[in-house]
């Protein structure tokens, strides 16, 4: 724990990116395999299975430290992240031990299959020999979440640097379903321990800020719509269907429409695509994520939201990478590909065009498709791990936008901690304020720090952690998309809402209207294509 | 323009209405702690010192302690600008106290007075007693027809090398700050501390990085200073820093050579430094002339990851001025106070908390220190 201790300290010690992957490398290097791995594991979201409950932890931790659950409250709000709250209330540690990473994980294994009684016997004695820092990474060990702020480029580099493979390679190798019991260091990264679920990265599309004509040559571009789903990737390998979403999650029970008529793909084909709602058009985001937290779906929800996988590109054929070659040639191969396929798998339509205004048309246009905007793609690009810039861009139609009244306000966690951050903000509907949406970005440091101050000054009542303020500060609300919403008590659904900007300048009581909000829902209805 | 009042309301130089000062509860356990009681609500009947709107205010001597709104006569316990503020009749502050605040108030009518000394103001007797703080700062001890009332004004507990440790002071009620009143904060020993920022500047400079670091202009800096080790290589200041090194320079404190930032100076002309300067020039032009520099801040407030990350600073150092955790209680339990009104910082917790261990205690609503989360100290 020792050595991976030291790591965190040092990717958590700089803001360098520079400095952290070399940190990491040098660990990636050093340290011994199976540490290796569950680090790997760790900072790319696979944690070991959840020993006890946070409650549980809070209520041992206050005990063990003398005071009452009331006082660990308030040092948890103010720090912010449960872990840190019981790393620093606890009595120093009266001994230390040198025990490694997965040694440590595997006591937590043979805890979680005892009694609580001995399960809390085993944690009290592990706190008891750990210094801050260790038992700050054994908490989080315990309760999950382990981000360390790694983003998985940084991994990906790091292990290029320790292991001399190419990034795009590794970033291939660390996808799927894999996890440190059924796999080892040298089958992930080195050898070619690869399973027959295992997706490629995602290639993903930066936006584009400015008009196209900086592009250059239109004839080199094909652009289809950027569809509002969730994006996934469909494999069908040995006989069997996966079905990946960009999370990294493994979602093929969810979707079983999609399954059955990926029956019709060849063996060892990976499509990537779109998993939308629809019925004849795109059905709202909103209605889909009614699917997206379903492990079991019931036969109602399958016919009120019918989904369907909308092909973007053919990555694998014949079991072949065609990762590599031109996006013209993979998507001549998918058109080919997708002549006799079910309706469930349809083929992503392009918008075509000749010159730059047409496609900026079509952009205009996208909202009555129930589409966001379109997708450009160089006929020439190969496709890449990840964010590359240049060959793949979105165009999103602009935001629509409202002016809301700020009316609770709520603490944030993590970097956060302490400052006001998470808001509710409300529309009026006659003479009252309903609230229409929640959001917690677009703003400056500088700015939540003020707003933080005119909260703690302008509260009116509290309900738990979560303050109703004055009805005074307005902000203009940034969204991508807007339905109707029975679950709502305004009856409408905001995807994606942020803050542009602080109205200063407008006094709450010209704040938008429910009926404005409204209006933007009587936009034309999308309608089929197909 | 109500908007643009609502929205730069100063909360630390106005008496908030009380709000309920109920805490949010935690998501872990869903208790909320039960309320602290304000002062009045544990107050005797004639108190030695009372709240007003300009502060606190003792009726037998006739002066204030720390005032927040200008009073005829001041008491003050420290030279930062939450308790030594403009526009008083008359100071009256330690002897160590008073060059720093001269500095930062420009002239003002102020006598001096020696730790421990006792002086008659009308019915009262007051003295002044080391808060460990900053150099100069103090606690001050009134006296009323054999009541002992003590306001601790801001200290700590663990001993530095440029301020008169703390002690403790017997008395009947003890006003204590508790900037850092959660158990969340506890310090390791300063030369620990130090050992680290020496470490750190040395790796910086081998790297050929300038090693930028943010402290409060008075006390903070300083104490970084008697703590450095020069051997590394050149010590810069900003001028905030600067002017307050001469002052204190001027009363006897010792401190390593330092150079004050001015135009001539970069990163090229003093490879390897440390710049010493307050936290908000790190932030901004002032300190691009040094390139890419490591940042780092010392404060209290670095023992929280949270705090840390929103600075935006390569490291946090866990320094404070303030006593921790442990030290607040201490030093409660070394007055032997049966009284206790917790202010400045987390009052509600830290009140509600020596409720618990027996002692009668409130909240004081007092204009001291920041809010209780913001990098200040
Ligand atoms: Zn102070
Ligand atoms: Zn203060």
């Amino acid at each position: 724990m020792n050595r991976f201790a030291v790591l965190f300290q040092s990717l958590d010690g700089t803001t360098s990116s520079t400095a952290r992957t070399l940190a990491l490398a040098a660990y990636l290097r050093e340290a011994p395999e199976p540490d290796r791995l569950w680090t790997i594991a760790l900072l790319t979201g696979r944690r070991p299975r959840r020993v006890i409950t946070a409650g549980k932890l809070a209520e041992w931790a206050a005990e063990a430290a003398g005071i009452p659950d009331w006082l660990f409250a308030e040092s948890y709000s103010v720090a912010g992240d449960l872990a840190e709250t019981i790393a620093a209330i606890l009595p120093p540690a009266e001994t230390t031990t040198n025990r490694s990473l997965s040694d440590w994980i595997a006591t937590l294994r043979a805890l979680s299959a005892q009694d609580e009684p001995a399960r809390r016997a085993g944690i009290l004695a592990a706190w008891a020999g750990l210094d801050a820092t260790e038992r700050f990474l054994f908490n989080k060990l315990l309760t999950g979440g382990f981000r360390m702020g790694v983003a998985r480029g940084l991994m990906q580099r790091a292990l290029a640097q320790a292991t001399g493979l190419d990034e795009a390679t590794l970033a291939h190798r660390l996808m799927g379903d894999w996890s440190p019991d059924t796999t080892t260091f040298a089958a992930l990264i080195t050898g070619d321990g690869a399973q027959a679920s295992r997706p490629y990265p995602f290639c993903l599309a930066h936006p584009l800020d400015a008009d196209p004509d900086a592009l250059g040559d239109p004839t080199d571009w094909l652009a289809e719509w950027k569809w509002d789903g969730i994006r996934g990737q469909l494999v069908c390998r040995d006989g069997r269907v996966f079905l990946w979403s960009r999370g990294e999650e493994l979602v093929t029970d969810r979707y079983p429409e999609i399954v059955a008529a990926a029956q019709a793909l060849p063996e060892g084909t990976v499509l990537d695509g779109e998993i939308l709602g629809w019925a004849g058009a795109p059905l709202p985001f909103a209605t889909l994520q009614r699917r997206i937290g379903l492990k079991t779906v019931s036969r109602r929800t399958l016919a009120e939201v019918p989904v369907i996988f909308m092909a973007y590109d053919l990555l694998e054929a014949d079991s072949t990478d065609l990762r590599p070659q031109p996006f013209a040639t993979r998507r001549a191969a998918l058109e080919a590909l997708a002549t006799d396929l079910p309706p469930e798998l349809p083929l992503s339509p392009l918008a075509r065009f000749d010159d730059w205004a047409t496609l900026a048309a079509h952009r205009q246009a996208a909202r009555d498709r129930g589409a966001e905007g379109v997708m450009l793609k160089q006929r020439t690009s190969p496709y890449h791990a990840g964010r590359k810039r240049g060959d793949w861009w979105k165009w999103k139609l602009d935001p629509f936008s409202l002016d809301a009244v700020l009316i609770y306000a709520q603490a944030g966690h993590g970097r956060r901690a302490g400052l006001y951050t998470d808001f509710t903000f409300a529309l009026w509907d006659g003479p009252a304020l309903v609230p229409v949406a929640k959001a917690y970005s677009g703003l400056t440091d500088a700015e939540f720090a003020e707003i933080t101050r005119w909260v703690r000054a302008h509260t009116t009542d509290r309900f738990g952690p979560v303050r109703q303020v004055v009805p005074e500060l307005v902000f203009e609300l940034g969204f991508e998309g807007i339905a109707e919403s029975p679950r709502h008590k305004s009856g409408l659904a905001l995807r994606f809402p942020r803050m542009l900007r602080w109205r200063r300048d407008k006094p709450a009581a010209e704040a938008d209207r429910i009926e404005t909000a409204r209006a933007l829902l009587a936009h034309p209805a999308p309608r089929a294509y197909l | 323009m109500a908007r643009t009042k609502a929205a730069s309301v100063d909360v630390k130089c106005s008496i908030r209405a009380p709000l309920p000062k109920l805490s949010a509860p935690c998501k872990a356990c869903s208790t909320g702690p039960p309320p602290a009681r304000r002062y009045d609500q544990v107050m005797a009947r004639n108190p030695v010192l009372h709240l007003t709107e300009r502060g606190l205010y003792c009726p037998a001597g006739d002066f204030f302690i720390d005032p927040w709104r200008p009073v005829p006569r001041a008491l003050i316990t420290h030279g930062h600008s939450d308790h030594a503020r403009t526009g008083h009749g008359a100071y009256l502050a330690t002897h160590a106290a008073l060059p720093v605040m001269r500095h930062r108030l420009g002239p003002i009518t102020a006598e001096g007075i020696c730790y421990a000394e006792t002086r008659r103001i009308g019915g009262a007797i007051v003295s002044f007693h080391p808060a460990g703080h900053v150099p100069g700062s103090a606690q001050i001890r009134v006296q009323v027809a054999g009541e002992v009332w003590v306001v601790s004004g801001d200290y700590k507990t663990g001993g530095d090398a440029i301020s008169t440790p703390f002690e403790p002071v017997p008395c009947d009620t003890f006003i204590t700050e508790c900037t850092f009143g959660l158990p969340v904060f506890r310090w390791q020993p300063e030369a620990a501390v130090m050992a680290e920022i020496n470490r750190w500047w040395a790796e910086n400079r081998a790297a050929g990085r300038i090693s930028l670091i943010g402290a409060y202009a008075f006390g903070k800096a300083q104490r970084l200073l008697a703590g450095l080790d020069p051997g590394i290589g050149s010590i810069l200041t900003h001028g905030a820093v600067e002017a307050t090194n001469a002052v204190l320079r001027a009363q006897g404190l010792a401190l390593p050579e330092t150079r004050q930032v001015t135009i001539e100076v970069s990163a090229k002309t003093h490879p390897g430094a440390l710049v010493i300067a307050p936290p908000a020039a790190l932030a901004g032009p002032w300190a691009r002339r040094f390139g890419p520099a490591a940042t780092a801040f010392a404060s209290g407030w670095m023992a929280l990851r949270g705090h840390r990350r929103r600075y935006g600073v390569d490291r946090g150092f866990v320094l404070s001025d303030h006593a921790d955790w442990a030290g607040l209680n201490a030093a409660v339990v070394a007055t032997g106070a049966t009284r206790v009104l917790a202010t400045h910082g987390y009052t509600a917790a830290f009140a509600r908390w020596l409720e618990g261990r027996g002692l009668q205690a409130g909240v004081l609503e007092t204009a001291f220190g920041q809010t209780e989360d913001e990098t200040a100290e």
